[in-house]
């Protein structure tokens, strides 16, 4: 399995064709105190950079996009009762929805964790 | 951080719902040296303020305060502001958004014989919360001269000048959270190392923007530039309660035609707390909609509230719509929401009141 990462702080874990997508610890320090995630139903089409998901904090409102097209496999419905596991777990039981991805060359230009860091520590 | 008024100021310390909380339950420590603190000195100065905002400003006796709106000849709201019999002088707190445009009003306004003198050397602390009382009486600070009231002898919407050692300090039992507390004016020089002092005391942490802004509206209190605009008239906004029974009979105020007119229940829209159904907040800017679509109103302030842990609102709807109970439908962002009308405050008022027997003193 790889992991990989977008500029709008976004991780991916690939298996085959298949994509776990969540939000980095970053993003989530960024947001603050999560009171609500809405994430895509399974079945929905995604296009890259196109809206996937809400995650409001008690500060503001930001949309979630997805790093790679595909069809949802599922959301994680855990976050509805539970939005704070962004914040407590964000890189793994705060993840938002599985995918098939359309197109695995779309992986192609995106992060690896040593790149991402380098990236945080460069904002 | 960001820029706020043109200052630089903290979103947040720790977290923001960890701060709210904090200060619901213990005391919050609040830098608000943004804002604008004015003095009026002059004989006359009550009865000129009294040209442009609706309270009863001669009636205050010394060490008194009162909220009261600056307002537009036509009437229109140019700021909500905190105005203290000082004694020898009226001294106001504005909004730090809003402070240059009022000073230049009150020039334009006032006579010459009123001194305008913006204190811009002072800093101005808040201190909020169940505990503030307890938290404040544990530094050494009196009354000004032997006889005059420290800081625990106020009550609510009392003021007196007190010191901490040497540094005059201009205290007042107010805020604008819905708790007890104070806001403590401190000149610039010293104002670090009395929110130091304060900040070390076990029973408070320092709290930034983002939970001011959500304390102030579970509290159902207006904030200007959102809540309240050079638009908004003070009965559809739901503040009656500051146009004093002598200055409505007198009607002698900017814009006091077009004002009583709406008074005491003719406004045609009115701001109504919401609380929002499901757990998504709705945020200044989302439409309030009738049955076909159409807007009728505005939601100008929501959020989650982290004390009853769902999303609140503020906004402006169809006086018809605005009894408790009533269901709104708001639109954000193409997706329907479901708000049910409720009385504000969200949240219950603690303040530290005169006991009944001596309410009228």
């Amino acid at each position: 399995m790889a992991r990989f990462f977008t500029e709008e702080h976004e991780w991916i874990d690939v298996e085959g064709d298949t994509a776990t997508v969540g939000i980095t610890d970053y993003a989530q320090e960024q947001l603050g105190d999560i009171v609500f995630v809405e994430v895509p139903d399974s079945g929905s089409m995604l296009e890259k950079g196109g809206e996937a998901a809400v995650v409001e904090s008690v500060k503001a409102a930001s949309d979630v996009y997805a790093p790679v097209s595909g069809e949802v496999i599922e959301g994680n419905g855990a976050l509805e009762d539970e939005p704070a596991l962004v914040n407590t777990s964000a890189e793994e039981e705060g993840w938002f929805f599985r995918l098939t991805m359309s197109d695995t060359e779309e992986l192609e230009g995106l992060m690896d964790a040593k790149e991402y860091k380098a990236f945080v520590d460069s904002l | 951080m960001v820029d706020f008024a043109g200052y630089q100021m903290p979103i947040q310390y720790e977290g923001i719902m960890a701060e709210h909380l904090w200060t619901r339950q213990s005391a919050g420590l609040f830098d608000v040296s943004h804002m604008g603190q004015i003095q009026l000195i002059g004989e006359g100065a009550a009865e000129a303020l009294e040209a442009i905002v609706p309270g009863d400003i001669s009636a205050l006796k010394p060490g008194r305060m009162r909220y009261t709106l600056l307002l537009a000849p036509d009437g229109g709201i140019l700021d909500d502001l905190m105005v203290t019999n000082a004694g020898e002088q009226l001294y106001l707190v504005v909004n730090g958004a809003t402070k240059h445009d009022d000073i230049a009003y009150l020039r334009e306004n006032l006579p010459d014989s009123v001194t305008i003198n913006h204190l811009e050397g002072e800093g101005l602390l808040a201190l909020q919360g169940p505990k503030a009382a307890d938290a404040l009486a544990r530094l050494d600070i009196s009354g000004i001269e032997e006889g005059w009231p420290g800081p625990g002898d106020l009550y609510f919407m009392q003021s007196a000048p007190c010191r901490w050692g040497d540094v005059p300090l201009g205290v007042s039992r107010s805020g604008y959270t819905g708790e007890d507390g104070f806001e403590i004016s401190v000149p610039a020089a010293h104002v670090e190392a009395f929110a130091e002092a304060l900040a070390a005391l076990d029973e408070v942490k320092s709290v930034g923007l983002g939970a001011r802004d959500s304390l102030r509206l579970e509290a159902g209190l207006p904030l200007y530039g959102h809540d309240l605009t050079p638009e908004t008239l003070p009965v559809e906004a739901g503040l009656t309660f500051a146009l004093s029974k002598k200055r409505r009979g007198s009607a002698d105020f900017a814009g006091a035609e077009r004002i009583l007119a709406q008074y005491p229940d003719k406004a045609d829209r009115l701001r109504a707390g919401l609380v929002i159904e499901g757990r998504q907040p709705v945020r200044e800017g989302a439409i309030v909609v009738d049955d076909n679509g159409a807007e009728i109103g505005q939601v100008t302030s929501g959020g989650f509230s982290p004390t009853l842990a769902q999303p609140i609102a503020m906004a402006y709807v169809p006086a018809a719509l605005a009894a408790p109970g009533t269901k709104i439908t708001i639109e954000q962002r193409g997706k329907p929401f479901t708000g049910i009308v409720t009385p504000m405050p969200f949240v219950p008022q603690n303040y530290h009141r005169p006991p009944k027997s001596t309410a009228k003193a």
